[in-house]
């Protein structure tokens, strides 16, 4: 548990919580426990928490009126025990098509970073990947463990459309687009699961602090799959982790 | 029933929009201008929390395909019910098969039109919000049918028309709190943001306006937090952004100001060209 935490008025609904700043798996363990615990607490007073890397936002349904006797109670409530059940976290297995077809950067990143296509696929779904938070669009998962080797910057000219499932690197971030969308990553395969879907009780499966495994598969498999998921037939591979 | 004769520039069905819902990544949508919308619903009787229609400077044409009351308010877009001139800000009755149009954009930029009852469209995730891929449209087109209660005879007792704050459509303050990043800016930005004269660019949408003029920013990188209707972005170009309602949850520029809720309705009724200047208030 982190002890240098900082607590800022953001207008005059929300307070702003930060951690230190940078990337830590640590951070994320006392995000997600501090979250929990005001949900537990607070539920009522609250419309919502937004998690980013190193912050917690938390949004009041009306003006705060004494920012000082809230902050002294999150004070408090972050120190405290969480009494609660442990939340159960999962690993998901994430089939993607890494063929040219779909990878459509792969041939220029493999020159700039003088590592072969096969290497960099290799390496991509080598690591398993730590769910940070979900944001930017409904369904993207800011994803934690690139492989250093892949860090490539953005495009200079952003994509209008990116396709929906497209997988991409962006600086030393990969991820996935849950629908199609303006978007400056290099696109490196896609994957055919919706990693957003409004017609499901919950649209996004994955949550904050579970992980993610990209499987390579071929072009025929991925043709196969799409006809799964389109059918309903397709169930997600998950694992349960230690949190 | 109501019918789409002409959709207009940009119509949506809007409520108090879909918060709760951060971790998945959706964002609250909702009325650009709160104020407006609120007036309209209760005008009506209606509760806050009621569907209407939020219409971008006039242009469309609908008909009433049941009679029913109604409400408009926020921008003055010249309405007409069978071409002759209905009020703002008051209950107006219409008949079957009545024509609803605009004409002249007087002031504003965003009418809300509120029905007795609410429109009655489709819910996902507690709101009726249009916004892509969670609501099947996003964009009020021609031939779209609307459902609301029919109410045959004039229940609304009150034919008081409700007199407005015209600053909320004059006034060229933007006021708003210091935004997290504000106290990176060293003192020469911060005198720039509170002098200038802000201009609206023509990228200008329910997600966010972005603005003309530029700070000079040497702001270290910030790692990706929360982002808010109503906060201010400063930009890697030096160019400010303010996030409206359609925001998405999460960004990674510095945060330099926070828009007051008052001060979002006000923006929200301002468009490409617009000029203001920002004012900071404490908390």
């Amino acid at each position: 548990m982190f002890s240098n935490l900082t607590y800022k008025r953001f207008g005059e609904k929300a307070i702003l919580i930060e951690w230190e700043h940078r990337i830590d798996e640590a951070i994320l363990n006392d995000i997600l426990v501090f979250t929990k615990k005001i949900t537990l607490n607070k539920k009522s007073a609250l419309v919502d928490i937004i998690q980013g890397y190193n912050s917690l936002t938390i949004c009041y349904k009306n003006e705060i009126v004494n920012f000082e006797k809230e902050v002294t109670f999150f004070k408090s409530m972050f120190t405290s025990t969480l009494k609660e059940t442990k939340q159960a976290y999962f690993q998901w297995e994430i089939p993607v098509c890494y063929d040219l077809e779909f990878g459509v950067d792969l041939e220029e990143i493999s020159i700039q970073k003088n590592i072969s296509v096969d290497e960099i696929i290799k390496r991509h779904a080598a690591a398993v990947y730590k769910i940070y938070f979900i944001g930017f669009l409904p369904g993207f998962l800011y994803l934690g463990g690139l492989n250093e080797s892949l860090f490539v910057d953005r495009k200079s000219n952003p994509r209008l459309n990116v396709a929906k499932g497209a997988i991409g690197i962006g600086g030393k971030q990969t991820g996935v687009y849950p629908n199609s969308s303006a978007g400056g990553w290099n696109i490196i395969g896609k994957t055919p699961i919706n990693f957003f879907d409004i017609q499901q009780q919950n649209p996004c499966f994955a949550k904050p602090g579970d992980s993610i495994k990209f499987k390579s598969i071929s072009l025929d498999e991925f043709y196969e799959l799409e006809n799964e998921i389109r059918e309903n037939t397709y169930h997600l591979l998950k694992t349960t982790q230690n949190a | 029933m109501l019918k789409v004769l002409k959709a207009g520039f940009y119509t949506t069905i809007q409520d108090r929009g879909r918060a709760g819902f951060a971790s998945i990544g959706v964002p609250i949508s909702g009325s650009m201008d709160w104020y407006s919308a609120d007036l309209a619903n209760g005008i009506l009787n209606n509760s806050t929390e009621e569907a209407v229609l939020e219409i971008t400077l006039g242009a469309c044409q609908f008909q009433f395909l049941a009679a029913t009351i109604i409400c408009i308010t926020g921008g003055d877009f010249s309405p007409t019910i069978n071409s002759n001139p209905i009020q703002l800000q008051k209950s107006v009755f219409v008949e079957k098969g009545a024509m609803l149009s605009f004409r002249k954009v007087n002031y504003g930029v965003r009418c809300y039109l509120a029905i007795k009852g609410g429109i009655q469209s489709q819910k996902k995730l507690n709101s009726r919000s249009f916004y892509p891929n969670i609501t099947n449209n996003f964009i009020i087109k021609k031939n779209d049918i609307l459902s609301y209660m029919p109410f045959d005879y004039d229940v609304n007792d009150s034919k008081s028309i409700i007199k407005i704050e015209k600053n909320h459509f004059e006034s060229a303050v933007i006021e708003c709190y210091k935004g997290p990043e504000f106290d990176l800016l060293n003192q020469h930005q911060q005198n720039q943001i509170l002098a200038q004269t802000f201009t609206i660019s023509r990228e200008n949408n329910r997600m966010g306006y972005k603005l003309n003029e530029e700070i000079l920013n040497d702001l270290p990188q910030q790692l990706t937090s929360a982002v808010l209707p109503g906060t201010v972005q400063l930009t890697p170009s030096g160019k400010l952004i303010v996030l409206m309602r359609d925001c998405q949850v999460t960004g990674g520029y510095p945060r330099i100001l926070q828009l007051t809720e008052v001060a979002i309705n006000k923006l929200a009724q301002k468009t490409t060209d617009n000029s203001f200047r920002f004012s900071i208030i404490s908390i």
